[in-house]
């Protein structure tokens, strides 16, 4: 008779007030803060900051340029951080990250950069979800070429309808640029039926990770895209820089789209030819003290123990769904479930405008943002002319997310 | 404090907006936006021999936008060019906390934004509308 199985060790709980300490504003601005506008920006982590704090004061040089020590330690430390930053992503190498200055700078390369190669005519397939950054660069670089804008409808519940891809998706379409995650409704979008559509015409999938990648490590390569984008402010790093994964393969085709600096192979007056990739797309001096503190947010983010991370904020997710539900003239929009769905929740007051919501939780110290969140698009889907978001990090507590409850119920009360 | 954005008379004087109206037959048409967050006023104006003599608009905001949007539009009737004028430059500096006493004196309830720069825009929007109205005005009609 075979013993009966041990049973499973109860699942530690996420040390909390030890992932705090680790971001320092929590100290500073002591009890009473709730920030809850991290779809915007993340607060730095301490080991991003302390990297560049070492790197500004104690070894700032130009990098790829000088023969000298100082000069030679810092391209190390930069490469090391792209290194950081690939293994993050899941990338094969390290020389598929290009090192922008954020989401919008890489989707203007990505964009630049493919269009070049398009022809009049041409289709670019976006989805109605779309961060203004993931649509205005197409808008701008497919002009230059004749190419036409397209764009995936929602459902009901914001996501993007994929129901109808065979329609959008033809023998024209060359590129699919999307979000991983809404900035607004928080869904995640199935990448898997949009890699396979892409393949199917021969066409690019570009995605616009900004929102995805604070809430753990993403592989690109599973993800079977061809341009992965994300901003360092949002990764727990300084603002300043973020990153571009181009799948090396294409990566070699692709034209550069900023010229000068370390982009060049070799420049005459009559024309130049261009460095390889990553550096191809990297001209002018990079954000190295920036992009040095996003490879160190990498690697301390790496060694965080994400299952119990993603069970926190989804704990939290569902608290703050329940809790809006139950404010009288309180509506979330997006998903009704916790499945497929980052944590992040955006909602409208009935009577109230957001940006009147935002001030008054803003006097119980919880920071949230109202607006249309850089989507309009969204909004003008939704019926909406604008909205207010909470946005939860790894670093959250159910604190914040009841101070943020109670606040709506201050607002309604005062306002509605 | 956040929350002084919000006393009685902003409440008040926003909520007057939903009876607001739009003019049959304007002179002059102006729509301006809040690139931050998309709110819009049309703003109309109607003109007798150099003045003001009537003011409609639909505004779509928050209570300062819209509390401003109702301010302008009973105070602008009666106005010429020059006072208009005086009265955006006064309740600039009123933001700016260069003046105390705002030419129109009701608009000195919006003393509290003072200290929250990123309202400053919501309350000027009309005025904004108003600053285009003018302009367009003087290049039509010089």
């Amino acid at each position: 008779m075979s013993a009966a199985p041990a049973p499973k060790p109860a699942p530690e709980r996420l040390d909390l007030a030890g992932l705090r300490a680790e971001f320092p504003i929590f100290a500073a601005r002591g009890a009473g803060f709730h920030y809850l506008d991290n779809a915007a920006t993340g607060q730095i982590c301490r080991a991003a900051a302390e990297a560049l704090l070492a790197f500004e004061t104690r070894a700032r040089a130009n990098v790829k340029r000088g023969v000298y020590r100082l000069a030679d330690e810092a391209t190390q430390a930069f490469e090391r951080a792209r290194a950081e930053i690939a293994a993050y992503l899941g990338a094969r190498e390290a020389r598929e990250v290009v090192i922008t200055s954020g989401t919008t700078h890489a989707l203007n390369i990505a964009a630049h950069s493919l269009c070049a190669r398009l022809r009049p005519g041409d289709e670019i397939l976006l989805s109605r979800a779309e961060h203004h950054s993931n649509i205005v660069p197409w808008q701008l670089a497919g002009a230059r070429v004749g190419a036409v804008i397209r764009a995936i409808p929602l459902d009901d519940e914001g996501r993007l309808d994929l129901d109808r891809l065979d329609a959008l998706v033809t023998r024209r379409t060359k590129v699919i640029a999307v979000t991983h995650c809404s900035n607004v409704t928080g869904a995640v979008t199935d990448l898997g039926k949009l890699g396979e559509a892409a393949r199917s015409v021969g066409a690019v999938l570009v995605v616009d990770g900004a929102q995805r990648v604070p809430h753990g490590p993403v592989d690109v390569q599973a993800l079977d895209c061809d341009l992965y984008a994300f901003s360092g402010h949002k990764l727990f790093a300084s603002t300043g820089a973020g990153a571009l994964w181009i799948r090396r393969e294409l990566a070699e085709e692709l034209p550069p789209f900023l010229g000068g600096g370390e982009m060049i192979r070799r420049v005459t007056i009559e024309g130049s030819t261009f460095a390889a990739p990553p550096h191809r797309f990297e001209a002018g001096t990079p954000p190295i003290g920036p992009a040095i503190a996003l490879g160190a947010a990498c690697a301390w983010l790496a060694g965080l123990d994400w299952a119990r991370i993603h069970a926190h904020e989804t704990a939290l997710l569902d608290r703050l769904l329940s809790g809006l539900g139950t404010i009288r003239g309180v509506r979330p929009i997006g998903p009704a479930g916790l499945q497929a769905r980052a944590p992040l929740v955006s909602f409208v007051v009935d009577g109230v405008h957001p940006h009147d919501v935002c001030q008054l939780l803003d006097a119980r110290g919880v920071c949230t943002r109202g607006g249309h969140h850089c989507a309009q698009p969204l909004h003008d889907t939704l019926g909406l002319e604008a909205s207010t978001r909470a946005s939860i990090a790894l670093y959250n507590d159910a604190a914040d997310v009841d101070a943020l409850l109670e606040g709506l119920e201050e607002v309604v009360r005062r306002l509605a | 404090m956040s929350t002084a954005l919000y006393d009685e008379a902003i409440v008040a004087t926003a909520k007057e907006t939903a009876r607001a109206e739009r003019l049959a037959a304007p002179d002059l048409t102006v729509e301006e936006d809040n690139p931050l967050c998309g709110d819009r006023i049309t703003l109309d104006l109607a003109f007798d021999d150099g003045r003001v003599a009537a003011v409609g608009h639909k505004t779509r905001g928050c209570l300062l936008t819209r509390a401003a949007a109702v301010l302008l539009a009973r105070r602008a009737p009666g106005a010429d060019a020059a006072e208009l004028r005086r009265a955006i430059v006064s309740l600039r500096a009123l933001l700016a906390g260069r003046e105390e006493a705002p030419l129109w004196p009701e608009l000195s309830m919006f003393e509290p934004v003072r200290a929250v720069a990123s309202r400053h825009d919501c309350v000027l929007l009309p005025f904004r509308a108003l600053e285009v109205a003018l302009e367009r005005r003087e290049r039509e009609r010089p």
